[in-house]
């Protein structure tokens, strides 16, 4: 069913929208940007100005986005989809060009006051454009080959741009979003099945490719893979961020060692606490008890993320709330993951907590569209 | 397009089935990670807070004070003084060269140490206090601290450092302590930790080497939280450690004072023995040197004038000196012939000059003979052929085994620097030494104290002593070690006839006072504090066949490294003995020339506890006494008055 066929009538208009939106959703992301503000005020060592009040005004600005998104009818999004995509593939060329000018890898475009990430904001249009895809598309065609290799390649498009930037952590994301994507529209379990042990292979490949002329990354992510593996075998070179995250998780112990009494944190062996490692600091200072409560909150917007998709009709919007959702559930579980032992250190930071305006500003404009979508739900009869 | 609601409905639950397949996925996912939270943070955590422990907690060693000698009577020798510096804190500075340019103003600054500063800064991390100057003055040290505020970076800094007050007159006894070396470390088998701190100073030499585990103390500790570029954040605990234990020597630091001054200008050695305690009151070695340059780091040049100097100042003399006794020797002949009962006091020896052994002769030092003489006369007067004779009687090993009973060729335990064993030879040395048998000659050549013999001003020292007091006395030099008092005195009575220590004792009283003793010009007239002695001359080498034939045959006409050497051994009062003094002057020419006045002027000063009264000394000599007595500088050292901190 497409937004075309809805009965207007039953889609809430004016401001009786706002009774609407998916509170508990609101609710849950600001009590998560609140525990972002008071791990960033403890980081920077009781000192509010530094990193905390800067997060609270994008936070805030944030939340007007996320209301003004979430007023606009979903159609209209719908519509600015293909749009969206084109303009973030733009920006991220933009920045491609703008490094090879400059110097080094850059990953921002600063427009006027705003410097803009445009990997971020790849991951929400991608989002959009696969969901606007499979609205368009005949669900009995999402099998067939050719339209399995139109939505893989609007994944691969973006994701090259980002691993020559090279980031590594959101070409993940972006590959994994949209596979996820792909398989709630109904792709067959059998290209999945392909592409993953394609994927076991491609490991392999790139593995075997080290210290050969065609290297397929480079030199400090093989780096970064050897550390994950084992950490111990260089415990002061790059090892030492990861060893030493995980001695400040593990010695906060059950219940902590107190808001701004870790010492792992406070005294600097935290590596980019105030970013990536952020999550090691909760952990330090409020133990297994915090840890897992925000894991809990995580998953409670993952969990009303999906139970609002499952009552969509209309595959945009599902589809939209499906990705927004699991994109936002790789961020954390890869940061996670990263910073307790579990995965490589790849450079991806934790929603809405850590330490960053792009990232806190582009989630938040998509859990616009998760409400925009979610209040413009077609209702009764 | 308009789609088949019943197609419609199909996709819409396999889009709900798939979505419930992701959320189950990510359900499974998220449940790993909080095994894997409980693992690490409820499992493990006892072990990460360790860790994270060790992180943070840097034990760093605290120095503990370092043990403070003092003299007998509680002069301070050696001290710990308040080494005034300046530090500097490159990150608290900014613009370094700015502020070293400021400071250049305010105090001199010397370059090369400067530049060290420098270089050692740079190296190390920027909040790393690097010392810029050392042994500042008050006035300098006042100055800057006065200025700090308009110095950014700079401290003024209070540490401690090894100070002698005594400077040279104390040089050979105490040594001096020094920075460890890696020569140091590798000699210790298991280094206390301390050793490690860099610029932490060690006894090198002397008793600040040999009584260096007393003195150093135990370390104390620290623990500090640092941050993970090792800054200091904070102490959080600290244990001061246990300070070095105080020494009291036997030494008197007057009187030691009194023996430098007076063996100035010369390569000679004193030591001053308490007959009745056997406390060594003096050890002098001239000439001597400033062991402060030593902790300081001496300069090359420095080093190489003492190196250099045929004086040899860097050698302790007293217990490394090991010298031919000469005639000084002859009392151990004599009480060994006496104690074996092969000669008595009253017999005489005929002495035409010379001794004849087989075909050779051995000379008396006096060409023409001494004609008939007895025990006494042959003290008196040296006569050598009369220890030929009564050496050939009583043999080399009794001769030996008196002379290890009145202390000579027996090393004395006392805590210095390579201590000489002297030695006083025996059949059975000469076989395992030199594979050969002993001879007659030897024994005529050991008899009057040259040939093999050999000894130490101290045990010239220990020998005056036991022959004073009758006792086997030991020297002592450390009189309490940490307030507790060092064993001493109780010695056993010699095993030797008091009637035959006697007559010796006479005899030593006649060569300072007798009409023909050859230390007669050394007496001592105040009555009650009489010198006895024994002058010796003992030959360095033997003046050769062509230079008798040049016309060489006194001393004056060699260099000064071939003259003979004088020595002396004595003790005074005559009746019951109070102290012993042995004095050699190298290269001195003759005993009763160059060592008995020496003796005799450090006799009469610990007599009487300071510059003795010209009255002491025969008429003819006061001007002359006089006049030495003027040209010394005598420092005077006093104990702190009572009831001062000596902290």
């Amino acid at each position: 069913m497409s937004y075309l066929e809805y009965k207007v009538k039953t889609v809430p208009t004016g401001f009786s929208k706002v009774l609407y939106l998916n509170w508990p959703l609101i609710l849950l992301l600001s009590a998560v940007s609140s525990v972002g503000f008071l791990m960033l005020y403890s980081v920077a060592g009781g000192n509010i100005a530094r990193w905390s009040e800067p997060q609270m005004q994008r936070f805030v600005l944030g939340m007007i986005v996320l209301f003004i998104v979430g007023m606009v009818p979903i159609w209209f999004w719908r519509n600015l989809s293909v749009l969206a995509y084109l303009g973030s593939i733009l920006l991220l060329l933009a920045v491609e060009l703008v490094g090879a000018i400059g110097m080094g890898a850059q990953r921002w475009i600063d427009i006027g006051p705003l410097r803009l990430q445009p990997s971020e904001l790849s991951k929400i249009t991608l989002v959009m454009m696969l969901a606007a895809y499979y609205d368009w598309l005949d669900p009995k065609k999402v099998s067939h080959p050719f339209w399995v290799l139109v939505p893989v390649a609007l994944i691969l498009a973006p994701t090259a741009l980002t691993l020559i930037q090279p980031d590594l952590g959101t070409a993940i994301l972006l590959l994994a979003g949209g596979g996820i994507v792909m398989f709630c529209a109904g792709v067959s379990w059998w290209y999945f099945g392909t592409v993953i042990a394609a994927g076991v292979g491609a490991v392999w490949a790139v593995l075997a490719s080290r210290g050969t002329p065609w290297q397929l990354i480079k030199d400090y992510q093989f780096r970064r893979i050897d550390t994950f593996l084992d950490p111990s075998q260089d415990p002061l070179g790059a090892g030492y961020h990861i060893t030493q995250a995980n001695i400040a998780l593990g010695s906060g112990g059950f219940s902590g060692r107190g808001f701004m009494q870790g010492t792992q944190s406070r005294l600097n062996f935290l590596p980019e606490k105030h970013t990536d490692f952020i999550f090691t600091v909760l952990a330090e200072e409020f133990g297994f008890v915090g840890a897992f409560s925000l894991l809990v909150l995580y998953g409670l917007i993952i969990f009303f993320c999906i139970a609002s998709a499952m009552t969509m009709k209309d595959r945009y919007s599902a589809l939209l709330t499906y990705g927004i959702a699991a994109t936002f559930f790789l961020y954390f579980a890869v940061n996670m993951s990263m910073v307790m032992g579990l995965a490589p250190v790849v450079g991806v930071p934790l929603p809405l907590v850590s330490y960053g305006g792009s990232a806190m500003l582009v989630l938040l404009a998509a859990f616009g569209l998760v409400q925009s979508a979610c209040v413009h739900r077609p209702r009764g009869r | 397009m308009r789609q088949n609601p019943k197609e419609l409905e199909e996709s819409s639950r396999q889009m709900t089935r798939r979505g419930l397949v992701v959320g189950g996925l990510q359900l499974v996912f998220m449940s790993g990670l909080a095994l894997r939270m409980r693992q690490m943070q409820i499992e493990k955590a006892d072990e990460y807070r360790m860790l994270a422990e060790e992180n943070r907690i840097n034990v760093r060693l605290v120095a503990p004070p370092r043990g403070i000698i003092y003299d007998r009577n509680g002069v301070v020798l050696a001290d710990n003084s308040q080494n005034f510096r300046i530090v500097i804190v490159r990150e608290d500075a900014g613009d370094v060269d700015a502020v070293i340019a400021k400071l250049r103003q305010i105090v001199t600054l010397d370059e090369t140490e400067l530049e060290r500063s420098l270089k050692e800064m740079n190296r190390r991390s920027p909040f790393v206090p690097v010392t810029l100057a050392d042994r500042l003055s008050w006035e300098d040290f006042s100055r800057v601290a006065v200025n700090t505020p308009a110095l950014p970076g700079i401290t003024p800094d209070v540490g401690l450092s090894r100070f002698y007050p005594m400077k040279s007159d104390l040089a050979h006894v105490i040594g001096y302590v020094g920075p460890v070396s890696d020569y140091d470390l590798s000699q210790i088998e298991d280094p206390d930790p301390l050793l490690q701190i860099p610029k932490f100073q060690i006894g090198k030499v002397g008793i600040e080497n040999k009584l260096e585990e007393e003195l150093r103390g135990k370390a104390g500790s620290s623990r500090i939280e640092v941050n993970a570029a090792g800054r200091v954040m904070r102490e959080l605990d600290r244990d001061p450690g246990t300070p070095g234990k105080d020494v009291q020597l036997t030494i008197d630091a007057r009187l030691q004072n009194f023996v430098q001054e007076r063996l100035a200008g010369e390569s000679a050695a004193a030591v001053v023995m308490d007959c009745e305690t056997g406390d060594l009151l003096a050890m002098g070695s001239a000439p001597a040197f400033d062991p402060n340059l030593f902790v300081r780091g001496i300069s090359s040049s420095d080093y190489r004038v003492l190196t250099e100097d045929n004086h040899v100042p860097l050698r302790n003399k007293t217990v490394q000196g090991n010298y031919p006794p000469g005639s000084t020797y002859k009392m151990v002949v004599a009480l060994a012939a006496l104690e074996a009962g092969v000669v008595n006091p009253g017999e005489t020896v005929w002495c035409p000059g010379y001794y004849s052994l087989g075909r050779r002769r051995f000379h008396c030092w006096k060409r023409g003979g001494h004609g008939h003489v007895n025990l006494e006369n042959s003290m008196v007067q040296s006569c050598d052929v009369y220890y030929y004779e009564i050496s050939q009687r009583v043999g080399i090993d009794r001769i030996s085994a008196m002379a290890n009973k009145l202390g000579l060729g027996v090393r004395h335990d006392i805590p210095m620097s390579a201590v000489s064993e002297g030695l006083a030879p025996t059949q059975e040395w000469k076989a395992i030494r030199h594979g050969d048998v002993w001879r007659k000659g030897d024994t005529l050549n050991a008899s009057i104290g040259q040939g093999y013999t050999l000894a130490s001003p101290l045990q010239l020292a220990v020998y005056a002593a036991r022959i004073g007091s009758g006792k086997a006395l030991p020297p002592r030099l450390i009189k309490t070690l940490g307030g507790m008092e060092q064993a001493s005195g109780e010695a056993p009575v010699l095993d030797i006839n008091p009637a035959h220590l006697r007559a010796i004792r006479k005899a030593m009283y006649n060569v300072s006072n007798g009409i023909r003793g050859t230390a007669r010009r050394s007496r001592i007239v105040e009555e009650g504090k009489e010198l006895c002695g024994k002058t010796g001359t003992s030959q360095v080498r033997n003046i050769t066949a062509a230079e008798r034939a040049r016309g060489v045959t006194r001393n004056e006409q060699l260099p000064w490294e071939r003259r003979d050497h004088a020595l002396f051994v004595s003790f005074a009062p005559y009746q019951s003995p109070k102290y012993a003094c042995s004095v050699v002057v190298e290269h001195g020419m003759g005993g009763s020339l160059a060592a008995a006045p020496i003796a005799r002027d450090i006799l009469l000063f610990a007599q009487h506890g300071g510059v003795p009264p010209l009255e002491s000394y025969p008429k003819e000599q006061r001007e002359e006494i006089r006049q030495r007595f003027e040209a010394m500088t005598l420092s005077d050292p006093r104990p702190p008055a009572p009831g001062r901190s000596r902290a």
